[in-house]
């Protein structure tokens, strides 16, 4: 057996690992990390960045076929058609090339990088399976970021038709019917692609609204999107089974009668859990959150030199918080104060339209005892949402009434993840309502209708 | 009418037990529902212990300094409600750090961050649901997690309900940062930004040692300068003084003087001296003393000009007197003391330096001196190296007169002794010349009828 020993081991190579080992690496910290698939972990290969891919074809794509038919535009489009191999082709390589980036990057800070599946013996031991063999890695810091997987339902185990996100993004060939389980926004961000490129998407949600995590007010735009785009949408009911034979998913409200949406393939989206098996961590008897592992404000779990960052830690399970937890451990372990201390984090859904939220939403921060004030600015107010042709949604500011500091800034449109950045600097920096209203903001942007939310929350909208 | 028994809560942290600091209330007392009853500290932090109610206290089983159980009984309190028939209901205890906790309540205006600070119950995550619940919550979590220091080196749920984001410091990042690199709690630093945001000038103010005021005098150091552009008199004493130190090569003789007898011999005078005759003081001895020395060697009675090379010996004793005034160093000169009686010395001396510190002296009555003396009276020390008046040779300086026990050939006697410290121009005056004088002074001095038979 081989054997190798190193300062810090980071299990899994995800954005919360490579990133925690690249800076471990930068901070002349002797660095193994152990990847049992590829670099790039869920966000690179089967999450963000491939579903950003596809949905960004999807629209181009949906666009095109609009101008097929009348468009206020005045462009007209002949024959559209899709290559959807040469989508996947061209998503595959935009995967690739960031992949191949994270490697370069790794190597340039001099981190070990073991492909295998590790194992861990004890809070310094770990044994890694690689191809050639095993190896027995000892470290004074193990660094667990081995993710998450999706959550599967006990009627419906993932396989044949029914699919998980990694699956629904990897297709070879579009089904003809797609029923979506869970209206979260995996799967509203796959459905509304999908939909895009021609599936008949059905959506099933057991809570009486999509999109449940965010307001109801937030989400509107998008449940009317989804109608617009076609798709069925079945609130306040579960999956039971999916009928082969049939080739229909049978759903059911509580106590309801059943009822079946024809489907080729159902895609089920309800949640990811933290990755736990398969590592030995159950040797470590970590102290547990729920099915997560329990973290303090450093990202230390119950055993001395132990850190846990990312997914594996439980929501939000979102790979910037894993990125900015595996670089904060990584200083941590080189000796720098660091504690985790951020206002908000940011949470965006790559929805038709997007959203875009940081902070407290009104009913959040109602819940909180705060007494506040609101702004809304619709983007139908908004001269560059308009010359978009997208007007939907709006900019929505929410801050405490005593001394105007804001408290969370949610936005719902088209475009709108860019803006969730100035949100959250926003919040990090302790704006009050009157720093927004009186920074000048970008002529004509969807950006202003922030600044135009801010004057309405004080009173003195201007366009709103 | 019901009774509450309020008992000390799991304070958290496998925690079993903890000191009574304080009690608050006594039987009888009326509290109201978060009336804080008593404060207990565990090895990590104070916690106050509110009351969950309103009502009369009809028990207390504790007293300050007693070591308590957890869920121990501390208090039962009557309530009027019936519907709070519940033995004990969970109580929120609060929490301060042990350590002081000035300056948290007046770091903002508004009273979210006034508010008390809740400790957090570190069990609580144990019996958190899982996921799903967590996930609603997520965005306050989030932001709770963060709180460094508020959770006190152990693992937190990331679905812990903390504190809630209305609450925290308002900081960037960057400052936050450097707060923990200070090691500043920011919830001990008061914001000086709007809505009480905390600034990089705020951390540095709170980092700074505390201010002098706060600490007991004896242990300030005081690093404070200030700067004063010499002026006037001030200028013209430092130019003259540097000048004569450096220019003039001083020699120093300091001789003891048993003054036994001039003491008495003045004691007298004072005692049986008329209406108009001042009250004399040593310096007119000494005076009269310099008179008569000087008549043997009056070398020492002249003024060198470099210059011209020239050394010019007076006939009349011309005495210049330093005398301390609120402008600083003055020499008035009491000319011709050789013609005038011990008596008349002493008027002019008290005329003079009366008219030096008032400042209405004349240019007259400060220049021509020939010899000069400087004395300290009672501040005199045991010994000086009085730097002399330039051009005069020489200076001479009186001592204070202390009580000290004298060899007298067969036993120690108690002697009012005197010391006389001289200095002189060594290019003009040489050390047995100068010590010469020192000797007859000193003679005159312990035999003053001396002073007078020759005068």
């Amino acid at each position: 057996m081989q054997t190798a020993s190193c300062k810090v081991l980071v299990l899994g190579g995800g954005p919360g690992g490579y990133v925690s080992a690249i800076r471990a690496g930068q901070l002349g910290l002797d660095t193994i990390l152990l990847e049992r698939e590829r670099l790039g972990g869920t966000c690179l290969n089967i999450g963000c960045i491939p579903s950003k891919a596809l949905i960004h074809a999807a629209d181009e794509f949906h666009r095109a076929l609009q101008f097929t038919k009348q468009s206020p535009l005045g462009i007209r489009a002949g024959d559209v058609s899709l290559d959807f191999d040469r989508t996947q082709a061209w998503k595959a390589g935009i995967v690739e090339r960031l992949t191949g980036g994270v490697t370069t990057l790794l190597r340039r800070a001099n981190v070990r990088v073991i492909g295998g599946q590790g194992r861990l013996l004890d809070g310094k031991t770990c044994i890694a399976d690689t191809p050639d063999g095993q190896v027995h890695i000892t470290a004074e810091h193990i660094v667990l970021a081995t993710g998450s997987e999706p959550v599967a339902l006990a009627d419906l185990a993932f396989g044949g038709p029914i699919l998980s996100s990694t699956e629904a993004l990897g297709l070879s060939e579009l089904p003809a019917r797609l029923t979506v389980v869970g209206a979260g926004y995996i799967g509203l961000e796959l459905g509304t692609a999908l939909a895009k490129l021609g599936v008949k998407i059905d959506v099933v949600e057991a809570a009486d609204r999509v999109l449940p995590h965010h307001d109801a007010e937030l989400t509107k735009p998008v449940a009317k999107r989804l109608a617009a785009l076609g798709i069925g949408v079945h609130l306040g009911a579960r999956a039971r089974r999916y009928d082969a034979t049939e080739r229909c998913l049978v759903i059911a409200a509580p106590n309801g009668p059943e009822r079946r949406i024809g489907a080729d393939k159902v895609l089920v989206t309800v949640g990811r859990r933290a990755r736990l098996d398969g590592s030995g961590l159950e040797s470590l008897m970590l102290e547990m959150s729920g099915r997560a592992i329990r973290i303090d404000a450093q990202c230390r779990t119950s055993m001395r030199n132990v850190w846990a960052i990312g997914d594996v830690t439980g929501e939000p399970m979102l790979a910037h918080r894993a990125m900015a937890q595996g670089r904060m451990v990584a200083e941590i372990i080189a000796g720098h104060k660091r504690a985790f201390d951020t206002v908000a984090m940011p949470a965006v859904c790559y929805t038709d339209p997007e959203i875009a939220a940081v902070g407290l939403a009104p009913d959040d921060a109602k819940g909180t005892g705060a007494d506040v004030v609101t702004g809304i600015c619709p983007f139908s107010a908004n001269g560059r949402a308009l010359t978009m042709s997208d007007n939907a949604g709006f900019v929505r500011i929410v801050a405490r009434r005593a001394d105007h500091v804001v408290l969370g800034i949610q936005a719902v449109g088209h475009g709108v993840s860019e803006l969730a950045a100035g949100f959250a600097l926003a919040l990090e920096m302790g704006a009050r309502l009157e720093d927004i209203a009186a920074t000048v903001h970008a002529h004509p942007t969807q950006s202003e209708a922030l600044q135009e939310a801010a004057l309405k929350a004080l009173g003195a909208a201007l366009h709103a | 009418m019901t009774e509450r028994v309020i008992k000390l809560p799991d304070v958290g942290e496998g925690v079993a037990e903890a000191e009574i600091v304080e009690v608050h209330v006594r039987v009888g007392d009326l509290v109201r529902e978060d009336q804080i009853l008593a404060a207990v500290m565990t090895d990590k932090a104070t916690v106050e212990i509110p009351s969950p109610v309103d009502g009369r206290v009809v028990r207390v089983a504790i007293a300050a300094g007693q070591i308590v159980a957890v869920h121990a009984e501390m208090f039962a309190v009557e309530t009027a409600s019936v519907g709070q028939a519940a033995a004990s209901a969970p109580l929120h205890p609060r929490s301060t750090l042990t350590s002081s906790t000035n300056g948290a309540a007046g770091q903002s205006g508004s009273s979210d961050v006034a508010q008390p600070l809740r400790r957090l119950p570190a069990t609580v995550g144990r019996t958190e649901p899982a996921a799903p619940e967590a996930q609603k919550t997520w965005a306050k979590s989030n932001v709770a997690a963060g709180e460094v220091g508020v959770v006190p080196a152990r693992a937190v749920a990331p679905g812990s309900p903390i504190q809630s984001p209305v609450n925290r410091p308002l900081a960037s990042p960057a400052v936050r940062q450097r707060a923990r690199d200070l090691g500043l709690d920011l919830r001990r630093v008061a914001g000086s930004g709007p809505a009480g945001r905390i600034r990089h000038e705020d951390l540095e103010r709170a980092a700074a040692p505390p201010a002098p005021s706060q600490r007991s005098p004896a242990a300030q150091a005081d690093s404070s300068v200030t700067e004063i552009k010499l002026s006037g008199m001030r200028r013209a004493i430092a130019k003259r003084m540097a000048e004569t130190n450096r220019r003039i090569p001083h020699f120093s003789i300091i001789e003891e003087v048993d003054v036994t007898d001039l003491e008495i011999l003045r004691a007298d005078l004072n005692a049986s001296g008329k209406a108009d005759r001042p009250k004399l003081t040593i310096l007119p001895f000494v005076m009269r003393a310099l008179v008569v020395a000087l008549r043997e060697h009056p070398e020492l009675n002249a003024r060198f000009e470099e210059e011209t090379e020239t050394i010019r010996r007076f006939g009349g004793v011309h005495i210049g007197i330093a005398t301390h005034t609120p402008g600083g160093l003055m020499v008035p000169v009491v000319r011709h003391a050789e013609a005038r009686s011990i008596w008349e010395c002493a008027r002019e001396v008290t005329r003079l330096s009366q008219a030096a510190r008032e400042g209405s002296i004349g240019r007259d009555d400060l220049q021509g001196s020939t010899i000069t003396i400087t004395s300290l009276g009672p501040l005199g020390g045991l010994a000086t190296t009085p730097i002399i008046n330039a051009p005069e040779v020489a200076i001479v300086g009186i001592n204070k007169i202390a009580v000290r026990p004298v060899w007298s050939g067969n036993s120690f006697e108690p002697r009012r002794m005197m010391n006389v410290s001289s200095s002189f121009d060594h290019r003009i005056i040489d050390g047995f010349v100068a010590a010469e004088f020192v000797q007859q002074i000193a003679k005159l001095l312990e035999t003053p009828a001396k002073i007078f038979l020759e005068a």
